[in-house]
This record gives structure tokens, sequence and C-alpha cells, in this order.
């Protein structure tokens, strides 16, 4: 849980606009969001709709033009550049679509990497990535290179550098991108099991098959949430409620 | 799907009598469901019945024609505000739905397809989250069965998705039905375009 028992991830009203006048885009118009501890939250929409400026908001990696993103509490906009850099490399996972895997370190080196930059002693770091890869299904392949691996396996390691360390807040934008449906599967699968052991996590998605694996689904539509699943039920009421 | 609530869908657009309504059924789904004339007035007389319409005087050829009523307005609206369960759903009930309600006045199509899409994301959620529960070896059957469920769910949210980004470019041509008024037709077309 946080310090304070509250939201992993808050946005308030927020809005962001790219350009001015007559050329300005709003990519999103007063959206507020709150995503608990163990809690998934999946975003779905149509292209252009402000999912991935969601997602970038929500990690820092954007600054929203109105309204407020907090992250443990901590308000991004009042943080320094230094302050927020490590706020992102310690509290803040990201699996993308495109991996952003380094072809020149191993897959344990390219675990590691954050955890190295934030600090943490080359042993420790090494410690820490060998069990986010263990953890993703990847034991004894940590001395790899990514062109020595499967697209699948690949994956794995880009969501191994995602868990590594204490992430608290798991951002995936799209992060089942080209592999078959077993191994986009798996993903999910870890994904729900890190959300489930305290993580918060938001999954932007236009496959509603994979919104499925969250707790709640909202709908953005032109930058604004236009709907939300209410949260489920816990298993045993819906397995009574399906009559088995 | 009612049939109850196809014929009130239909007198929305204006009065009409039992022919006309059995042909403007047929024509409003597609004819994929043939309707005889004895189920047209049977299900006329039990509106009636219940005060959702009520019967006019008597044409010259002797038709009777019938008009919706405000409990059979409030009927109708209700059931276009409520999403259809997947569990006791008859098939072809939700594609009937949403083409009667691009031709129905003052029915708001896209808040009938996101409602829609917002109870069938829910239930591919359930069945996700019983799917996750279900991971033993021996639970495969139930598993398959389960994603069977879930592929049926993606497919509709697919096909939902798909009408919404129709409905953008949607211009319907002006069309004159058996009773309507030249007000209606404008105002159905406003509300579509919505």
């Amino acid at each position: 849980m946080t310090a304070t028992g509250g939201p992993v991830l808050d946005l308030r009203n927020v809005h962001r606009t790219h350009g001015s006048g007559g050329a300005a885009v709003h990519a999103l118009r007063g959206v507020s969001l709150t995503v608990a501890p163990g809690e998934l939250v999946a975003v779905m929409g149509p292209s252009g709709s402000g999912k991935s400026t969601l997602l970038t908001l929500a990690g820092g990696l954007d600054s929203p033009t109105a309204g407020e993103v907090l992250v443990e509490g901590a308000s991004l906009g009042v943080l320094d550049r230094q302050e927020l850099a490590r706020l992102r490399r310690r509290r803040i996972g990201y699996v993308f679509q495109d991996l952003n895997l380094l072809g020149s370190l191993t897959a344990a080196e390219n675990v590691a990497l954050p955890l190295e930059l934030d600090g943490v002693g080359v042993r420790a770091a090494r410690r820490a990535a060998l069990a986010a890869l263990a953890e993703v299904g990847l034991t004894g392949l940590g001395g790899r290179f990514p062109d020595q691996m499967s697209g699948g396996q690949q994956q794995r390691v880009a969501i191994a550098r995602a868990l590594v360390g204490e992430r608290r807040l798991v951002l995936a934008d799209e992060p089942t991108g080209a592999l078959d449906s077993q191994t986009g599967e798996a993903v999910l699968h870890l994904l729900r099991r890190r959300v489930d052991a305290g993580a918060a996590g938001v999954l932007v998605t236009h496959e509603a098959r994979h919104a499925g694996w969250a707790d709640r689904v909202v709908f953005l539509r032109d930058g604004v949430m236009v709907d939300a699943t209410a949260p489920l039920a816990g298993v045993e009421q819906l397995l009574s409620g399906s009559g088995r | 799907m009612s049939i109850r609530h196809g014929l009130l869908a239909l007198l929305e657009r204006g009065q009409m009598y039992g022919y006309q309504l059995r042909a403007a059924f047929e024509e409003s789904t597609g004819s994929t469901w043939p309707l005889n004339i004895g189920q047209v007035y049977t299900t006329l007389n039990r509106l009636e019945r219940d005060g959702l319409v009520r019967p006019l005087p008597e044409h010259e050829g002797g038709q009777r024609p019938y008009e919706i009523t405000d409990a059979g307005r409030a009927d109708l609206a209700l059931w276009f505000a409520t999403p259809i369960s997947r569990a006791d759903r008859p098939r072809d009930e939700l594609s009937i739905k949403l083409a009667l309600a691009m031709t129905t006045p003052g029915v708001d199509v896209r808040t009938v397809v996101q409602a829609q899409r917002s109870a069938t994301m829910r239930t591919l959620q359930e069945l996700t989250r019983l799917k996750y529960a279900s991971d033993k070896p021996e639970d495969l059957p139930w598993r398959l069965v389960l994603d069977a469920m879930v592929f049926q769910a993606e497919a509709e949210i697919r096909w939902l998705d798909h009408c919404e980004t129709s409905l953008v470019r949607y211009r319907p041509a002006p069309r004159a039905g058996p009773t309507r008024h030249a007000g209606d037709v404008e105002h159905a077309d406003e509300e579509v375009h919505r």
C-alpha cells in the first residue's frame, strides 16, 4: 500500500492541448481517473481518442496543459526535473509496443539498466534483474542478447525491465504488440499478477479481449471519458452467478 | 427480441395500420425476421390492453391505424436504454435494436451503442476473471467454453465499434414513411446526425 493508503495514480481534471489558436488539437479534455493499489484499469478508444496521451501524462513523460497528475500522492507538476526522473526510474514501469531493448546488452543487463542508472550497485542490480526475469519465466536466459530470443521472449524481457525493483505503477501501451494470441495472453497474465501483488496498472489497448483482464475499463472519445465499467465483483460471486 | 418493442418503435415514426406495420418491420430487419399478420394483430391487441398504443378511427378502406401513447413511448425509451443481457438474449435482438434505433425519432443511436459496449465489456471482464481463476489442467474444458464466450463478446464489441465508425459517416436519404409527417422526417434526420 502507499504511505497514504490513497490511489497510486490520480489524474485530476487533466487537459492536454497541442498547438494553439485555430490549429490547437485537444488531445485530452478534462479527464479524471484514479487507480488504486491492486487495480488494473484498461483504457479503450479509437485512434486519436487520447489513450496514449493519457499514458504519457500518467508516466510523467509529458505535462498536462491544465489539471494535475499525482503519483503516490506526489504532484508531478511541482517536482523538479531530477526528482521527476528519479520517480520515473524507481516507481514507474513502462511497457510499450516498441520494446526499446538495447541490442548490445544482454537480457539481464537490459533489465538491470534502470537500477544502475539509479545508483544501485552492479551486483545488487543484477540480482534484482535475474529475479525479475524469473518472474516472467525467463530463468536461465539472462545471458542472451535480444536477437538470440523470440519476439515473445523479448517482450518478456521488456516487461521484466518494467517490473524490476519496487515499481508501484505499471503503464502498458498495447503491450502484446504483434504477438500471437497465446503469447499475448501470457504477457497480460504477468501484468495481472504484478497488479494482484499490489501494484497499480494502466493498460491502453484497442483490443476488447485484452481489456477484459482489467478491473475497470474506461472509454475515451475525442479526449473525453465517455463511459466506464463498474468495478468487478469477486470470482466467488461470479461463479455463483454463472450457475456453476 | 419482443415484436412488441419493434412495433412500438415503428409507431414512434407515425401512425400505421397492421399491414403497414408488417411491411415496415420486415424492411427494418432486412426481411431476416418475417412476421405474419396474425402476430402483428395479436401484439397490437396486447399493446392496446397495456395502454401502450391506442386505436384510431377506421379508414374508409376498413383499415384501423394505431398510434403510440405516452406510456408506449416511455416503454420504448426504457427498452432502448437497457442493455440486453448476454445470458438470455435471443440471437438477433441487438442488431435489430440498432437498425430500429437508427430509424426511430428521438433515439440517439450512439448512446445505445455505448451502453451496449459497456455492458458487453463488463461481461468480457467477468469471463476473463473466471478464466484467470481456472488455471488447473483439469479446468481446460471449462476454460475453452469461457474462451468461446470471450470471443463472442469480443466480436460483438468489434461490431459495435464498426457501427459507431459507420454512424459518423451516415447521412440518411430523405424517405417518405407510410404516414409520416414532413416535420417528423426533419426531426429524425436531426437526431441521427447528433
